[in-house]
């Protein structure tokens, strides 16, 4: 059994490429960049609850957009350059995307933070919650995505 | 004003501008070019890594660590002030039981999808419309944490 049975060069230099981006966005606006905000912010278009517009979701709404907004454009661009722009269909239910994908939203904003804001932006600033945090979903996804198997799931 | 900023973890008080949109357009830009180069966008990917079949998740985060730590860390030492922002803002998390309780939610979500925030957006460029499901997913369940917090 190999670690990497896919090769490893493209996770280490997708890894790199995302340090970078986070790394660009702090030297050119000082701002630390998580994801999961986004999510948030977005509502406060919407929304009037106090909760949704509180200075650092309404404050941050237009350029966690933007920071969003080039995600997909990144994506699209390796896609039709390095991808062949073949499109890798989801294999998991719809259904099992949007529950999960509950779950997913409401956690990481309960948390504070994702696989990016505690996985990147906090382990890189050495915050100890973050550190927990990244243990705590990694050990939840981990039993879950395995008992998953069990069952028989995708 | 700058002391509001780095309390609460964002450079809240630096004036919205055009260069800095384009800014945050280019830095996720390059964010989404490594989560596609790096298959993150393939819930099938981080199910196998989930699973202990392939590791690479681990290369992607620690990469990513690596260059954000480093930049974290010495650019304030080199740069009096972003190009285009006030002052430099520093990650803040707070230890209490809403950050592992979350935690533990969003992980199992992670666990049944395969999908996290960050790539279920950079996934829709790379055609993946399927992940629009769990976008929609997502936003709902941001929506709920924000209508039940007590403030």
């Amino acid at each position: 059994m190999t670690m990497f049975p896919y090769g490893w060069t493209h996770y280490l230099a997708g890894g790199l490429c995302i340090g970078i981006g986070v790394s660009l966005l702090y030297a050119l606006t000082g701002l630390v960049g998580g994801m999961s905000s986004v999510y948030s912010s977005t509502w406060s278009y919407v929304v009037s609850r106090p909760y949704f517009q509180e200075r650092t979701l309404v404050q941050s709404r237009e350029w966690r957009l933007a920071y969003a907004a080039g995600l997909v454009a990144g994506a699209a661009a390796w896609w039709l350059l390095f991808g062949g722009g073949v499109r890798v269909p989801v294999r998991i239910p719809w259904w099992q995307l949007l529950g999960g994908g509950v779950l997913v939203g409401y956690g990481a904003r309960l948390s504070r933070g994702c696989t990016s804001g505690h996985g990147i932006c906090g382990m890189a600033s050495l915050n100890r919650p973050s550190f927990l945090a990244v243990l705590t979903f990694m050990a939840a996804a981990f039993v879950t995505a395995n008992v998953i198997v069990r069952v028989g799931g995708a | 004003m700058s002391t509001l900023a780095v309390s609460t973890g964002n450079s809240t008080s630096t004036p919205r501008s055009v260069p800095q949109l384009a800014a945050a357009l280019a830095a996720g830009g390059l964010f989404g070019f490594g989560l596609a180069l790096s298959t993150m966008i393939r819930p099938s990917v981080v199910l196998g890594f989930l699973r202990a079949q392939d590791l690479g998740l681990m290369l992607v985060l620690g990469g990513a660590v690596l260059v954000t730590f480093v930049t974290y860390r010495w650019l304030p030492r080199v740069m009096k002030r972003p190009l285009f922002g006030q002052s430099f803002g520093k990650h803040s998390a707070i230890m209490d039981r809403q950050t592992y309780f979350g935690a533990a939610i969003f992980g199992m979500g992670w666990g049944i999808t395969g999908v996290c925030p960050g790539p279920a957006i950079a996934g829709l460029g790379a055609g993946s419309l399927e992940l629009g499901y769990a976008i929609a997913g997502i936003a709902l369940g941001a929506l709920l944490q924000g209508l039940m917090a007590k403030r």
